[in-house]
């Protein structure tokens, strides 16, 4: 499958990454290489195959709707590099 | 050209679980900012979601309900985007194997007609937090205690064709989520929201045309005005040869118009992958067995249950069912005042007026279905009469004591006491000679204005019936 450097762009863009020019080529390499072996795998008849979501044959436990946890604000935003009036504080986001 | 509307309708509702969809956070309403946000709702690393059962329980009770399918086996995936409302960066949600698939709705239209809408789907998925753009230094504040709120989202077949088959949709969905109780289903405060996909398309073609999204719609009249302004919209551009281009847009109250919100230069594109963080959801018959023996009894089959069971009308019932606690407070006032036909009137007329008026929910009315059936009880055993009543009901918004107390202090009493009656008639006798004469003259119809004068002069005490039988045995 063909890529060129604009879709490894948008690609790095989506997943906020910063993909500077002399890395560009590494990485378009590698992504090709990974698309190869999809291709191959897509190229096995799997008509008869139930999709997999899971590798593992079990399943989702479920948990009662109890409310378990207690507030843990003070310890939490701490972490936070910044925070005002129990709100976390990040550069001005608007679409 | 003649055109049509093609509508298709995404409702969001927030499942009223008390915790949270992956974590055990609270989702009581109301608290200080992110006091409800533990260590896996902010997202920290190495936290894993564990699935809350009553969701799931939720999401299946819906389903059953509308008679849609139930997936047995679903699959959770990520929607991937960065929003710092959303600290995972992704979504979990389900894709292709949702918990509700393919059911049916039927509504009610105002010529009183009867339309299925086709369900497509509904599935489970996490809200985002709350993002506040104001007064923090250019910063932005968020709050994360909606994060990790069970939503399910409800997305219909695109076969709605006008704003109020759209309407009729969205107030029979919140009708049955109510009488579920799987959510408040508050569109003003965001329980229900609803994203409505327009397009239209010249009348016979069978393509659809491109459509546009308009996002969070958060009152039934506005999904009902957005969609007049923007098909209208559509209409004007295709007409002057342009063409529809698909984006999401937003309506705009104050000017009833709907305006470009996103610009599409990059596309979304949410790279969704199942969750790897979650299994499979399996549920067996049995869940879904004991799931269905929960069932209320949902609106239509309350509907067919009062128009048989009280002999009202298919229209009649269908306004006392149309919420759940409005159909339990006719109940009462039916049972307890032992007659259905009087208290369908005044619960559909006067107390349904006297809610729209004041514009209140059912619980913010100061008559309660005990009340109101000792009023029609007083009407009925002839304490007082119907008009009289009114009086009486009006009284008791600001009056708190019981319905007997407020006749007898307002001496509202109906009088029947014949001897008494007797004097009322006697009087406008003597005071009206001229009707009295038009009466024995042939002109029955006089009665009426003659009765009236006996009711004004009792201060509608008297009861009409015998003062109407009076005056006639009088002016034989």
């Amino acid at each position: 499958m063909a890529l060129d450097k604009s879709e490894v762009e948008k690609i790095a863009h989506l997943a906020r990454l910063h993909v500077s020019d002399s890395e560009a080529e590494g990485v378009t390499t590698r992504i090709k290489d990974i698309l190869a072996l999809i291709d191959q795998m897509q190229s096995v008849d799997t008509e008869s195959v139930e999709p997999l979501a899971h590798p593992l044959d079990v399943v989702q436990r479920l948990r009662i709707d109890e409310v378990t946890e207690e507030n843990q604000r003070e310890s939490l935003q701490k972490l936070a590099p910044a925070s005002e009036d129990g709100l976390y504080l990040v550069p001005k986001v608007l679409e | 050209m003649e055109w049509e509307t093609v509508i298709g309708l995404e409702v969001h509702v927030s499942l009223s679980t008390k915790s949270k969809l992956f974590s055990g956070s609270s989702t009581e309403f109301g608290a200080a900012p992110n006091t409800q946000a533990n260590i896996f709702d902010c997202a920290l690393p190495g936290t894993l979601p564990v699935f809350n059962e009553g969701a799931l329980r939720m999401a299946v009770r819906f389903g059953v309900a509308i008679g849609a399918e139930i997936g047995k086996r679903s699959v959770f995936d990520r929607k991937n985007y960065f929003y710092p409302d959303l600290p995972k960066g992704y979504q979990v949600t389900q894709l292709d194997f949702p918990t509700v698939g393919k059911g049916a709705l039927t509504v009610t239209l105002s010529d009183g007609s009867e339309k299925v809408i086709g369900v497509t789907r509904a599935h489970i998925e996490e809200n985002a937090g709350k993002s506040l753009h104001e007064e923090f230094h250019g910063m932005s504040g968020i709050d994360l205690n909606r994060a990790g709120e069970p939503l399910l989202e409800i997305v219909s077949e695109p076969e709605i064709t006008s704003a109020e088959e759209a309407v009729a949709y969205l107030k029979k969905l919140h009708t049955i989520i109510r009488y579920l109780d799987i959510s408040d289903a508050i569109m003003a405060q965001g329980s229900m929201r609803c994203d409505v996909n327009v397009s239209i398309r010249p009348v016979g073609d069978t393509e659809l045309g491109t459509r546009t999204e308009i996002k969070n719609i958060n009152s039934f009249r506005f999904v009902e005005k957005a969609i007049i302004s923007e098909v209208q919209r559509q209409q004007e551009i295709l007409e002057d040869g342009g063409r529809i281009i698909q984006e999401t847009r937003r309506y705009n109250a104050d000017k009833d118009e709907t305006t470009s919100m996103r610009s599409k230069e990059v596309a979304n594109d949410y790279r969704y992958f199942p969750e790897p963080d979650l299994l499979p959801v399996v549920i067996d018959d049995e869940y879904i067995a004991a799931v269905k023996a929960q069932l209320p009894e949902l609106p239509d089959a309350r509907r067919s249950r009062f128009a048989e069971e009280y002999a009202l009308s298919e229209y009649d019932a269908g306004v006392l069912v149309s919420s759940r606690e409005l159909a339990e407070y006719y109940e009462i006032v039916a049972s307890q005042s032992g007659d259905a036909k009087l208290a369908a009137n005044w619960v559909s007329q006067d107390l349904l007026g006297l809610l729209n008026k004041n514009n209140w929910e059912l619980a913010d009315s100061p008559i309660q279905a005990e009340r109101l059936a000792m009023l029609i009880t007083r009407i009925k055993d002839n304490t007082i009469s119907g008009k009289i009543a009114k009086t009486v009901f009006e009284t008791m918004l600001e009056d708190e004591s019981d319905v007997d107390t407020i006749i007898e202090n307002k001496g509202l009493k109906q009088v029947t006491d014949s001897g008494e009656i007797e004097k009322f008639v006697d009087e406008v006798i003597s005071n009206n000679p001229d009707q009295v004469q038009q009466y024995k003259d042939g002109k029955q119809q006089v009665i009426g204005f003659l009765v009236g004068q006996c009711m004004q002069l009792s201060k509608g005490k008297a009861n009409p019936a015998q003062v109407n039988e009076l005056l006639r045995e009088k002016m034989q």
